[in-house]
């Protein structure tokens, strides 16, 4: 408990005192999982969405395929891009590996499913409930997804923040494309790795309280958005019977 | 099929095992307010979204007129996170109209139901009875030959059924003097009374009275044509 106790302790000095290692450690660690959910939301909300929506021969199978990619353990797809980008790899001429882009890469394919996934139920639910109104009033496939998929959008930051979620607390593909370099590829959740197993409890606390503070940031702030627009924009209508 | 805007041959209907219409044959002509009577489940929403598109015949053959512009209303508008004024501008828009002059448009329609004090108020935020008449007007503003609505009062209250009831009357009744084809689906008798020309009776998605609405409400002429027409309209009106 004293170690516990006096880790903590340490640990906070290292936050307040604007340790520049850490700091360091910390922006990198945002900056790979930001770009990562950004490029992951850009193809996997409109991916999601128009899933949703499309009806094809092999949707089921599509379905399966993505259901089950959300479970995939980090370090496989941590393996599978490393096999990617190594230099015997499809795409070794690309020299990424052990790099930022690599780390971006590997989330992004670990992230992509959750956005696709959870925003194509959304998208299916409204397109269940509202779909045949848009239909009736012309809109077809992709303007219902993306009408949808823009009408659901609050319902669609939480998605965010699972992707965000998932690829700031991932430890596995970045370890194994990123390579834990100091100073380079170091992010917050290796370094926890690297500095528990050296016993250095006070680094690695600080730097699991950082992450626990942005992921409670994080959730915060989109509860408090979601929370006044719901307020603003979307109050039951009255006047409707049951 | 001179003035016929839809004429259906023995039309049916399944879902699976289920014969939502069956052998259905009839013609709609141009500016009749037709009312689909008949209980739960009798295909009345089967047969409204039919003749808007939404479903295909099964069985049968259905024939359109090819220029009929239509709009459909439902039960239970939906209506965009978004302004009144989007809302209806967002009709227009699918339609093919910019999105500024659909905006522009859009207040007239707003206007025209009554709701242009409430344009900028987030649609989804206005009573039942606003959101039903937003539809009216997002359906308005398109112009239609032809208005489908699905049971449009059966959820709102009593003073909003008022209010969308007139709308229904007056658009009816047709703006430029040329009356709308109008085809509705409702439990009110009475407002079947006040709003339709034609009552089509459908009982487990068969047809079994097509009367003219005088004919439908005299008891003895409609229990000597449609029996169990008849015993419907007692039961609803006892």
């Amino acid at each position: 408990m004293s170690t516990f106790s006096q880790s903590a302790a340490t640990a906070f000095d290292l936050v307040v005192s604007n340790d520049p290692v850490l700091w360091a450690i910390v922006a990198r660690s945002l900056a790979v999982s930001a770009s990562a959910c950004l490029i992951a939301c850009a193809l996997g909300l409109l991916m999601g969405a128009w899933l949703g929506v499309a009806r094809f021969v092999a949707r089921a199978a599509v379905l399966a395929v993505l259901n089950a990619l959300l479970a995939i353990p980090s370090v496989v797809v941590g393996l599978i891009v490393y096999l990617l980008l190594s230099r015997s790899g499809p795409l070794g001429f690309l020299g990424w590996l052990f790099s930022f882009k690599a780390m971006v890469l590997a989330q992004c394919v670990l992230v992509l499913p959750v956005v696709t996934a959870l925003t194509r139920q959304s998208v299916e639910d409204a397109e269940r409930a509202h779909g045949e109104q848009l239909r009736s009033l012309g809109a077809g496939t992709w303007l219902r997804a993306v009408l949808l998929a823009w009408d659901e959008r609050y319902a669609l930051l939480t998605v965010l923040l699972a992707a965000f979620g998932r690829a700031v607390s991932e430890v596995g593909a970045v370890m194994i494309v990123g390579g834990n370099i100091d100073g380079f590829t170091r992010v917050m959740t290796t370094a926890i790795a690297l500095e528990t197993s050296k016993g250095d409890l006070a680094l690695a606390m600080a730097l699991g309280l950082v992450l626990l503070a942005v992921v409670l940031l994080l959730n915060a702030a989109i509860a408090l958005l979601r929370g006044w627009r719901e307020r603003s924009e979307g109050a039951p209508a009255a006047g409707l019977l049951a | 099929m001179t003035n016929a805007l839809f004429e259906l041959s023995a039309v049916g209907v399944r879902f699976g095992a289920l014969a939502a219409l069956s052998d259905l044959s009839l013609r709609i002509n141009a500016g009749e307010r037709v009312a689909l009577v008949g209980s739960n489940g009798s295909g009345k929403s089967t047969l409204l979204r039919l003749l808007h598109g939404l479903q295909p015949p099964t069985a049968g053959r259905l024939r359109a007129a090819a220029a009929s512009r239509q709009a459909m209303l439902f039960q239970r508008p939906f209506m965009l996170r978004a302004s009144a004024r989007a809302n209806v501008a967002l009709g227009l828009w699918l339609a093919g109209v910019s999105w500024g002059l659909a905006c522009r448009q859009a207040m007239q329609g707003l206007a025209r139901v009554g709701l242009a004090e409430v344009g900028e108020r987030s649609a989804r935020t206005l009573s039942g009875g606003q959101q039903q008449r937003l539809a009216l007007a997002r359906a308005w503003v398109l112009a239609p030959e032809v208005m489908l609505l699905d049971e449009p009062t059966a959820s709102l209250d009593p003073h909003a059924k008022r209010e969308v009831e007139a709308l229904m009357a007056d658009f009816g009744a047709g703006d430029d003097g040329r009356p709308m084809t109008m085809i509705f689906a409702s439990h009110n008798l009475g407002q079947v009374k006040r709003l339709a020309s034609r009552v089509l009776y459908l009982e487990r998605g068969r047809l079994l009275a097509d009367l003219p609405v005088q004919d439908f409400f005299n008891a003895q002429r409609l229990q000597a044509t449609a029996p169990a027409a008849h015993l419907f309209v007692k039961g609803e009106l006892v």
